[in-house]
C-alpha cells in the first residue's frame, strides 16, 4: 500500500459568514455593468463558455443602462415591471402577515428575487409553459393572474382553484402557463423538458421555461434535464436560481465552491448565461436571448441567476440561526426593486412620489384582494367540500373511493 | 439439474440485447383486417402500431425502443413505418424518460414509454409516485398525465436479482396509478391499448416469461409456443380490454384462485395437478381491480388461494387476502392461502426453489380444501 504525505481528510465546505460574523461577500467575482460581450443567441455554444463564468450585468452603481445587453426596453415596459415586482412583495409581505396571525398554516416569500419571475413572465407569453418553483409567484403577478384566487389557495377555502389540496403557495394554473407547483424538487425540470420535446415533435412554435434552485440542482433531475434537452434539442430556458441559500445549507454544499452553476451547462454541451439577478434589464435580456434562440430550433439555454434570498427560507425558518442577520443589505448586487426604481428616476421616467404612489397602490390591491379572500374565508374557516376530497384521483371515481367517500359520510 | 435447468426455452426467452437472436426475431405486425395468431410480443407491437396509426399523439421511447425496435423487440419497426420523432431511443435514464413523458403528456401528447425491465423502474419512482400519480389530483384536474409506461417483468427466466423482480405492489399503494399485467396476446394488446386511451397514468408489466409461449411453471417440460392457444389469436385491427375487468380463465366449483401474469398459467397447472376443480381468475389489472368478479367467485366456492410472483410481505396479495375476507368472511370455508416468491431478494442459482411453481399451488389447493390444515 502506497502512503500518503498527510493523513487524508474531508474538507465540508463552509460559508464565509455564521450568526455573529460581519458578512463576508470579497470572494465574489462581479463584473461591472455593461463589461461581458454579448454573443448572437444562434452561437455555437462551444464559443462561448466563458459566459459561464462572467456575469452579465446591465445597471450600473448610477441606475444607468450600458452594454450589449441593454434590451432597451421602453419606460412603459420597465414601469410595468417595477409595479409587478412592487406588488409582489407588498403580496410576500401580506401573506407572510397573515400567516403570523394564524390564517394559513406556510408561506414563502420570495423577497431579493422578484425582477427573475416578473422579468420572464413579463417576456414569455402564458403559452409558454413554465415549471416553476415554489419561489416564482412573480411569475403569476406578472401575468396578471387574480391575487384572490392566489389567496384562495393559501388559505384552501371554498374557492382554492385546487381545491385545498396543496400545502399554500403551489399553485397551479393552466391559463397563466404556470405548471403544478410539486413539493419534491427539481422533478418539473426534465418535465418542462418533456413539455418542449411535444411541442416540437407538433411542429408548434411554443416554449416551456422552468426554474430550479440553486440547492435543488444537486438532485438528478438537474442531471436528466440537462442530458435529455441537449439530447433532443428541446426547445425549453432552463434557469438556476442561485440564491446562496438552500434553507441552511450555502451554495457550496450544492457545489457552488467548485465553479458556478452556470458553467454545468458545459459539460452537456448546452449554451450557458450567467446574470445578475437583481438586475431587471439583465434578466430581461438574457432570458431574449434564450427565447431567441429556442423559438430559432437551436435548443436550451441554461441561465444562472445571481441573487440573495433575503427573506427566511419559509414562514418555518430562522436564518438567523445560520447566517448574519445583515448579510442580505451587504449583498453586492442590491434590490431589484431599488435598482430598476433607480434607473427609471435617471431616466426621467419616475420619481420618488410615483414609487411611494406605487407601493401604496399594490398594498392597496393586496388588501382588497385580501378582504374579499377572508370574505370567503381564511385555512379551517372555510373549505371546499369533504366530497371533493375524493374527486380527480382518477378521472373517473374508482369503486375503492366511492366505498371510502360513503364511509366518511359524504 | 444443469440439462433440465436451462431448456431450449430458456434460451430463447434472451434477457439481455445481445441474446436476442435476431434472424428469429418477431416479424413486426403486418396492417390488414382479420384475426392472426401472435405471440406477446407481436400483440404488445401490433397494439402500438395501430394505436400509432390511428393518433398522432402517441409516441413510444425508451432505451433502444428505436431503431433497434426494444431488446424484447416489443417495438421492432415503429421507428420504420412512424419514422423518427414517434418512435425513439432514450438515454439510460430511467427517471428522465418517464420525466419527460409526464411533460408531453402535460401537454396533450399520450407517450408510451419503456423501462427495459422493472427491476429499473425504480430511478423513475419519484417520477411515478410524486408526479404522474398525483397530477391530476394536485393541480385539480387541470393537468392530467396520461401516459402509458411499459416494463417487461416477473421471473422464471433464470435473470437473477435484477432481470426478475415483480415490483406491482410498490404501485398499487399508489393512489392515482392503474396497474395492469396481461398473461396472454389477446390480452396484452386489448390492455395496452385500454391503457394508452386511458387518461389517467398506467403502469403496464409485461411478463417476459410469457412473450414467447404460456408458461406453467413446469420448466423441465418443453415450452409450448403460442400459436397452439386460442389467446394467441389477435386482431389485426385496433380493440380494448377494458381496464378492471377480470377474465375467468377456468370456471371452478370448489376453490377461487386469484393470479395475474405467468402465475395465471401456473395456477391452471397448479389445479391440475392437486385434481381440485379450481376457478382461475387472471385479474388483469389490479387497479381498477374488478371485485365484482373475485366476490362472486369466492362467495360461490368458498375459498380462495392467491398466487403472485412477488414477495410475500406486502405484496398485492395481502390487499386480496384482506378484500376477501372483509367481503366475503361468512362465506369462507378455510382460510385465505397465499402462494408468493419468498421474502428474499430474487436469487439466480435457485430459481425454481424460489418460483412458486405447480406444485406449490398445489399444496396449497390441497390445504385450503383441508379446511387450511
Amino acid at each position: 500500500m502506497k502512503k500518503n504525505t498527510k493523513p487524508l481528510s474531508l474538507r465540508v465546505p463552509e460559508p464565509s459568514g455564521r450568526p455573529g460574523d460581519t458578512p463576508d461577500f470579497s470572494h465574489l467575482k462581479l463584473d461591472a455593468a455593461g463589461a461581458v460581450a454579448r454573443p448572437d443567441a444562434l452561437a455555437d455554444p462551444h464559443e462561448m463558455r466563458d459566459m459561464a463564468f462572467r456575469l452579465v450585468r446591465v445597471l450600473d452603481d448610477s441606475g444607468k443602462a450600458v452594454g450589449p445587453w441593454d434590451p432597451k426596453l421602453d419606460p412603459e415596459t420597465l414601469r410595468r415591471g417595477l409595479k409587478a415586482m412592487v406588488l409582489t412583495r407588498a403580496f410576500d409581505d401580506r401573506m407572510h402577515r397573515a400567516h403570523r396571525q394564524g390564517k394559513t398554516s406556510f408561506y414563502m416569500k420570495c423577497t431579493g428575487e422578484e425582477a427573475i419571475a416578473v422579468a420572464q413572465g413579463m417576456i414569455l407569453p402564458a403559452e409558454d409553459m413554465g415549471f416553476p418553483t415554489y419561489r416564482q409567484q412573480g411569475l403569476l403577478i406578472a401575468r396578471g393572474y387574480p391575487l384572490v384566487d392566489m389567496m384562495n389557495q393559501i388559505y384552501s377555502n371554498a374557492s382554492d382553484p385546487i381545491k385545498g389540496r396543496q400545502l399554500p403557495i403551489m399553485y397551479s394554473s393552466r391559463d397563466y402557463g404556470f405548471f403544478t407547483i410539486s413539493g419534491n424538487l427539481g422533478t418539473q425540470v426534465p418535465q418542462a423538458v418533456g413539455w418542449a420535446m411535444a411541442s416540437a415533435y407538433k411542429g408548434d412554435d411554443r416554449l416551456a421555461i422552468s426554474w430550479i434552485g440553486d440547492g435543488a440542482t444537486a438532485e438528478g433531475d438537474f442531471h436528466n434535464a440537462l442530458t435529455f434537452a441537449a439530447v433532443y434539442r428541446a426547445p425549453v430556458i432552463l434557469n438556476i436560481v442561485n440564491n446562496q441559500w438552500a434553507i441552511s445549507s450555502f451554495q457550496g454544499i450544492a457545489g457552488g465552491l467548485e465553479t458556478t452553476f452556470a458553467s454545468k451547462a458545459i459539460g452537456y454541451g448546452l449554451p450557458a448565461l450567467r446574470v445578475d439577478g437583481n438586475d431587471f434589464l439583465a434578466v430581461w435580456a438574457a432570458t431574449q436571448w434564450a427565447e431567441e434562440r429556442a423559438r430559432a430550433n437551436r435548443g436550451a439555454t441554461v441561465i444562472e441567476l445571481f441573487t440573495y434570498r433575503g427573506a427566511p427560507h419559509s414562514t418555518s425558518d430562522d436564518p438567523s440561526r445560520y447566517r448574519p442577520g445583515d448579510e442580505h443589505e451587504k449583498w453586492p448586487l442590491g434590490d431589484p426593486i431599488a435598482r430598476l426604481k433607480q434607473h427609471l428616476i435617471a431616466l426621467g421616467e419616475w420619481s420618488d412620489e410615483q414609487q411611494e404612489a406605487a407601493e401604496k397602490d399594490a398594498a392597496e390591491q393586496v388588501r382588497a384582494a385580501g378582504k374579499e379572500s377572508e370574505a370567503i374565508g381564511t385555512l379551517g374557516q372555510s373549505r371546499p367540500s369533504v366530497k371533493t376530497m375524493f374527486e380527480d384521483v382518477f378521472a373517473t371515481e374508482d369503486w375503492r373511493l366511492v366505498e371510502q367517500r360513503r364511509e366518511v359520510g359524504v | 439439474m444443469s440439462e433440465q435447468t436451462f431448456t431450449e426455452a430458456d434460451r430463447n426467452d434472451g434477457i439481455e440485447p445481445d441474446m436476442v437472436d435476431q434472424d428469429h426475431a418477431p416479424k413486426s405486425t403486418a396492417a390488414g383486417s382479420g384475426t392472426v395468431p401472435m405471440n406477446m410480443i407481436q400483440a404488445l407491437n401490433s397494439a402500438l402500431d395501430t394505436k400509432m396509426a390511428e393518433d398522432p399523439n402517441v409516441l413510444s421511447f425508451g432505451e433502444d425502443a428505436g431503431y433497434f425496435g426494444g431488446v424484447f423487440r416489443v417495438t421492432d419497426k415503429l421507428q420504420e413505418k412512424h419514422g423518427l420523432t414517434r418512435s425513439f431511443d432514450a438515454p439510460i435514464s430511467e427517471c428522465g424518460i418517464v420525466a419527460t413523458a409526464i411533460g408531453m403528456g402535460a401537454y396533450g401528447l399520450r407517450p408510451v414509454v419503456e423501462i427495459q425491465f422493472a427491476d429499473y423502474i425504480y430511478p423513475a419512482y419519484d417520477q411515478i409516485v410524486s408526479e404522474a400519480a398525483k397530477l391530476r389530483y394536485r393541480s385539480a384536474g387541470m393537468f392530467t398525465s396520461p401516459i402509458t409506461v411499459r416494463s417487461p417483468y416477473g421471473g422464471g427466466i433464470f435473470g437473477g436479482q435484477t432481470h426478475s423482480q415483480s415490483p406491482e405492489s410498490l404501485f398499487t399503494h399508489i393512489a392515482g396509478l392503474k396497474v395492469v399485467v396481461p398473461s396472454n396476446p389477446y390480452d396484452a394488446k386489448g390492455l395496452l391499448t385500454a391503457c394508452i386511451e386511458d387518461d389517467d397514468p398506467t403502469i403496464f408489466f409485461e411478463p417476459k416469461r410469457l412473450y414467447n409461449g404460456p408458461f406453467d411453471g413446469w420448466h423441465e417440460k418443453p415450452v409450448s409456443p403460442w400459436k397452439a392457444q386460442e389467446l394467441a389469436q389477435v386482431p389485426t385491427e385496433k380493440y380494448t380490454v377494458p381496464l378492471g375487468k377480470a377474465r375467468i380463465m377456468k370456471e371452478g366449483a370448489d376453490v377461487t384462485i386469484l393470479a395475474w401474469g405467468t402465475m395465471v398459467w401456473v395456477s391452471l397447472a397448479g389445479g391440475e395437478h392437486a385434481g381440485v376443480d379450481a376457478e382461475v381468475i387472471d385479474l388483469r389489472s389490479l387497479v381498477p381491480l374488478d371485485i365484482e368478479a373475485i366476490e362472486a367467485s369466492v362467495k360461490k366456492t368458498g375459498r380462495c388461494v392467491i398466487v403472485h410472483e412477488a414477495p410475500k410481505t406486502s405484496g398485492y396479495g395481502a390487499e386480496l387476502s384482506a378484500l376477501v375476507q372483509e367481503r366475503c368472511f361468512y362465506h369462507l370455508e378455510a382460510p385465505i392461502a397465499r402462494v408468493c416468491g419468498w421474502d428474499t431478494p430474487y436469487p439466480h442459482a435457485f430459481e425454481w426453489e424460489y418460483f412458486p411453481g405447480p406444485e406449490r399451488v398445489a399444496e396449497a389447493l390441497k390445504s385450503t380444501m383441508n379446511g387450511g390444515r
